[in-house]
């Protein structure tokens, strides 16, 4: 793999929580414009590696280099500014903010005029028509209206995913994009992801292997913060320790 | 999963503050012709005071639990400028407003980097530190205070110590620091400020430096806080150490609160009711404190989102 390929590698990165070492060595190697999912039992290490990867947390050791560049002390902000823009495990949306605010406040941040403080907030109309159309992208053209706390978990995760796309990142970070939906969500986020990721390279941690198999193009599998195996869906299948570390948990 | 039915795709709801605002003015300009002037003045310097720390708390979720500094340190400032240089007054305001803002920036550039119960504890420490530092110094007076402050002539024309001259004064001033307050939280800033309060790791992710945007909105906390308490100090033509204590900083966390946290309007109500509670009260003596307090505990039970809070909800808009 010619390295102007790889979007996004990782040289021995670890992270030590008070002598608990929950990622230990990582060497992840992303090549651009693939899907690529990091998968792993519960308690792998994989938000871990995502906290490391955009800075939200200080590694321990090893270095992250994006675009032939080290970030490894690089700040979240300046991280999310080069392109590299992760959603969390956990729906992060602005709950009391319409979903049309939320994806705004994307749009405002790429395009400007966040510090103006004298200005009326008309100012942000001018965003109206993207965030519709991001809207559009992702089922939600009905709902621009509603505050996003009152979206079903389904939608939160497709308004979280319009609102990362706002900011045309280059590598988009998802973790668990598709836990605790239902299935027909479950359906909706993955023709979602497949249809981004033609202009991007997605990096996702996903439990559920039906859709980790029908997406992605390279496999790394995490137990206990150390990569067991990588590879296409196939091969990482049939790896015996990854077998064995799913035995016995609940994704077995 | 409860879920609303499908809004109408039309632009943003708009959140008109016409009437609410032209009721205010009103309230304003009629209100010494109904009350002491004096009371009002007392009141809408206060109002000023609890609108500047509603930015904060209310937008940006910040707990400054060490406002009297802002407040109290322009005040001195502001007496100090009028009775010691003889400067006008506009520019005694400006000054004060001036030296809170720089202390705020001071101050936030410290506490800012810490989160929840840190930020406020850091805040605290840093007002009483200025508060001993009040005591002490000698341009303050100590216990006695700066007295006798002269309120002379503003623009060289308004004299001041004619009092409904100096009542408008006040009230153009409330306006004017109201109208940013206004203004900063529905702008695009405001905008980015409510979204770091809703969701700070969020904002982060989304390519934020959040910081930037709380210290944006302290220093303009602070320095609007510190034009309302030069204000005080000529209206009462005295600055004191009960202006940098920290009873006033919890007073302005009451009147917020009790007025309707993250409102634009709620901070005034709780303002006037607080002072209007106080001049009342007056006669109980020590146990004005004793109510207040009972008062509080009553109001924040019966009404968990405060005056505008509650009445918001009951007209569903914004207030
Ligand atoms: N801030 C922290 N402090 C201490 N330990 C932590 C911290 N964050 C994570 N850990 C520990 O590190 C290990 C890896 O956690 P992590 O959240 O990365 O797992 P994961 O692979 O994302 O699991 P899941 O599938 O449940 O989301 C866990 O044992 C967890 O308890
Ligand atoms: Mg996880």
């Amino acid at each position: 793999m010619p390295d102007s390929d790889v979007i996004l590698e990782t040289r021995g990165l670890s992270k030590e929580f008070r002598g608990f070492v929950a990622v230990k060595g990582v060497d992840l190697k992303v090549a651009r414009g693939t899907i690529h999912a990091l998968i792993g039992p519960n308690g792998a290490g994989k938000t871990t590696c995502f906290n490391l990867l955009t800075r939200f947390l200080p590694a321990t050791s090893g270095t992250i280099v994006y675009r032939g560049e080290d970030i490894t002390r690089a700040s979240p902000a300046e991280i999310a500014r080069k392109g590299l823009v992760r959603s969390f495990q956990i729906s992060a949306v602005f709950p009391h903010l319409t979903v049309l605010e939320n994806v705004r406040i994307a749009l405002q941040r790429k395009r400007g005029s966040s510090f103006d403080f004298w200005r009326s907030d008309r100012v942000l109309r001018a965003y109206h028509q993207r965030a519709r159309e991001l809207l559009d992208a992702v089922g939600l053209q009905d709902f621009a209206q509603v505050p996003a706390i009152e979206l079903s978990y389904g939608r939160k995760r497709a308004l979280e995913i319009a609102t990362t796309l706002a900011l045309e990142p280059e590598l988009m970070l998802l973790d668990e994009p598709t836990a605790g939906m239902g299935n027909e969500d479950v359906e909706r986020i993955a023709r979602l992801i497949q249809q981004v990721a033609k202009d991007r390279t997605v990096l996702m941690v996903e439990h559920n292997l039906g859709i980790v198999a029908s997406l992605s193009h390279t496999i790394t599998v995490l137990a206990r913060g150390e990569v067991l195996a990588e590879g296409s869906y196939q091969s990482v299948s049939k790896n015996s320790a990854v077998i064995a570390a799913y035995l016995g948990t609940e994704h077995g | 999963m409860s879920e609303a039915s499908a809004a109408p795709a039309a632009e943003l709801a708009p959140r008109s503050h016409r009437a609410p605002l032209a009721i205010l003015v009103a309230l304003v300009l009629v209100a010494p012709w109904v009350v002491y002037p004096v009371f009002v003045m007392k009141a809408l310097c206060f109002a000023l005071f609890a609108c500047a720390f509603n930015l904060l708390l209310g937008y940006a979720g910040l707990l400054s639990f060490g406002h009297a500094l802002f407040f109290g340190a322009a005040s001195y400032a502001t007496a100090h400028a009028a009775l010691e240089w003889g400067w006008r007054p506009e520019l005694c305001l400006v000054f004060g407003a001036a030296v809170a803002a720089v202390l705020g920036l001071a101050t936030g550039l410290v506490a800012i980097r810490r989160q929840g119960i840190y930020f406020a504890m850091i805040t605290l420490a840093l007002a009483q530190m200025f508060f001993f530092f009040s005591l002490r110094a000698e341009f303050t007076g100590g216990e006695n205070g700066i007295q006798g402050v002269p309120r002379g002539m503003m623009f060289g024309f308004l004299d001041l110590s004619r009092t409904y001259v100096m009542y408008y004064v006040v009230a153009a001033i409330f306006l004017l620091g109201f109208a940013i307050l206004h203004r900063t939280v529905h702008s695009p800033f405001g905008q980015v400020l409510t979204a770091i309060r809703e969701n700070e790791p969020r904002a982060i992710s989304l390519g934020y430096k959040v910081n930037q945007y709380k210290l944006i909105a302290f220093v303009l906390s602070a320095g609007l806080a510190g034009l309302a308490g030069g204000t005080k100090a000529l209206v009462f033509q005295l600055a004191s150490l009960t202006d940098v204590h920290w009873n006033t900083s919890g007073e302005v966390i009451l009147m917020t609160l009790i007025g309707g946290l993250g409102t634009i309007f709620g901070p005034i109500a709780g303002a006037v009711f607080m002072a209007a509670l106080e001049n009342y009260l007056a006669q109980l003596g020590s146990w004005v404190t004793v109510t207040e307090g009972a008062i509080f505990v009553f109001c924040v039970i019966a009404f968990r989102r405060g005056m505008f809070g509650e009445l918001s909800r009951l007209l569903k808009r914004p207030l």
